[in-house]
């Protein structure tokens, strides 16, 4: 086959997949967007980095804080307070791959507030918490 | 080798896979007890622990364990119902069978297993709550190649 006719199809087929890799891709900013507006449409003001921070640092009825399996500063490496198993940092800035993926973030923070509030969390507070970990650099 | 000539990066990408191949078997020969596990296992299982190897517990115990994923050893470890299911049948697929290991036990702990209580029963309560094990789901602490299914007793090595 013409070599430049192959150079042509590779590019095109490289140019639609970033393509659909743009579209499809998850990011910290765009899970914080998604959130608000969730917590915008139930009426209630979020993203405030302020609260997420204190709402990581205390407890809410159960034993365990956030902060008791992922640090009180998730830059760093926490330790799961049951097995010890090292957990990676949770501040995106410190660990790409966290938040780079809503069904997975939704996954996770469905388990973890059920262990820490014993019910699941709110928008605005999934938002509070996610734009505190993005202000840490 | 025209077609060598045309297309250099196949040559690289042929080395590439047989490098890969090389590397593939020997994490398999070491790795025995983990071997075909599942996408799923490693990314479901071995986020909070690490992946413990279908062996070393009976099909009783692995269904109650899959069975009750919502409160996992007190934690909320619910997953997709089609991860669930991909897991449950590698796991019991492999479970033990047959043998001492395959005994159901208070629940479902492998460490309350009797041959996991026997086994151990030389490590004093001392070393258990020291800081770098304090913990019989860290199996790492003196295992090193839990991870792996490895827990050959030669090569256990109980931390200070």
């Amino acid at each position: 086959m013409d070599r430049v006719l192959i150079a042509r199809r590779l590019g095109t087929a490289l140019v639609l997949s970033l393509m659909a890799g743009l579209a499809l891709a998850d990011s910290p900013a765009n899970l914080l967007d998604k959130y608000k507006a969730e917590a915008t449409a139930a009426g209630v003001a979020a993203g405030d980095a302020a609260r997420g921070q204190s709402f990581f640092n205390n407890t809410h009825g159960n034993e365990w804080k956030c902060a008791s399996c992922h640090g009180a500063v998730p830059t760093g490496k926490g330790e799961h307070a049951i097995t010890h198993k090292v957990i990676e940092p949770l501040a995106p800035h410190f660990n790409a791959q966290r938040f780079s993926d809503l069904a997975k973030a939704d996954k996770w923070f469905r388990r973890n507030c059920k262990d820490v509030l014993a019910r699941e969390c709110s928008a605005a507070e999934k938002a509070d918490v996610l734009a505190w970990l993005i202000t840490l650099k | 080798m025209a077609t060598y000539r045309y297309f250099p990066s196949l040559q690289n990408a042929a080395l590439a896979a047989l490098l890969g191949l090389a590397s593939f078997a020997t994490l398999a020969q070491s790795s025995v007890g983990l071997k075909g596990a599942p996408a799923a296992f490693n990314t479901e299982c071995t986020s909070c622990h690490i992946g413990y190897a279908p062996g070393l517990t009976g099909e009783a115990n692995w269904r109650g364990i899959m069975g009750g994923l919502d409160k996992h050893f007190g934690v909320d470890a619910s997953i997709d119902g089609k991860s669930r299911q991909t897991i449950s049948a590698w796991l019991i697929s492999q479970a033990a069978k047959g043998s001492q290991y395959a005994s159901a036990s208070p629940e479902f702990r492998i460490s309350k297993s009797k041959w996991f209580v026997r086994q151990h029963d030389e490590v004093s309560s001392k070393v258990w709550k020291r800081a770098s094990v304090k913990s019989p789901a860290n199996c790492g602490a003196c295992h090193d190649g839990a991870d792996k299914g490895d827990f050959d007793e030669d090569r256990v090595r109980v931390p200070s």
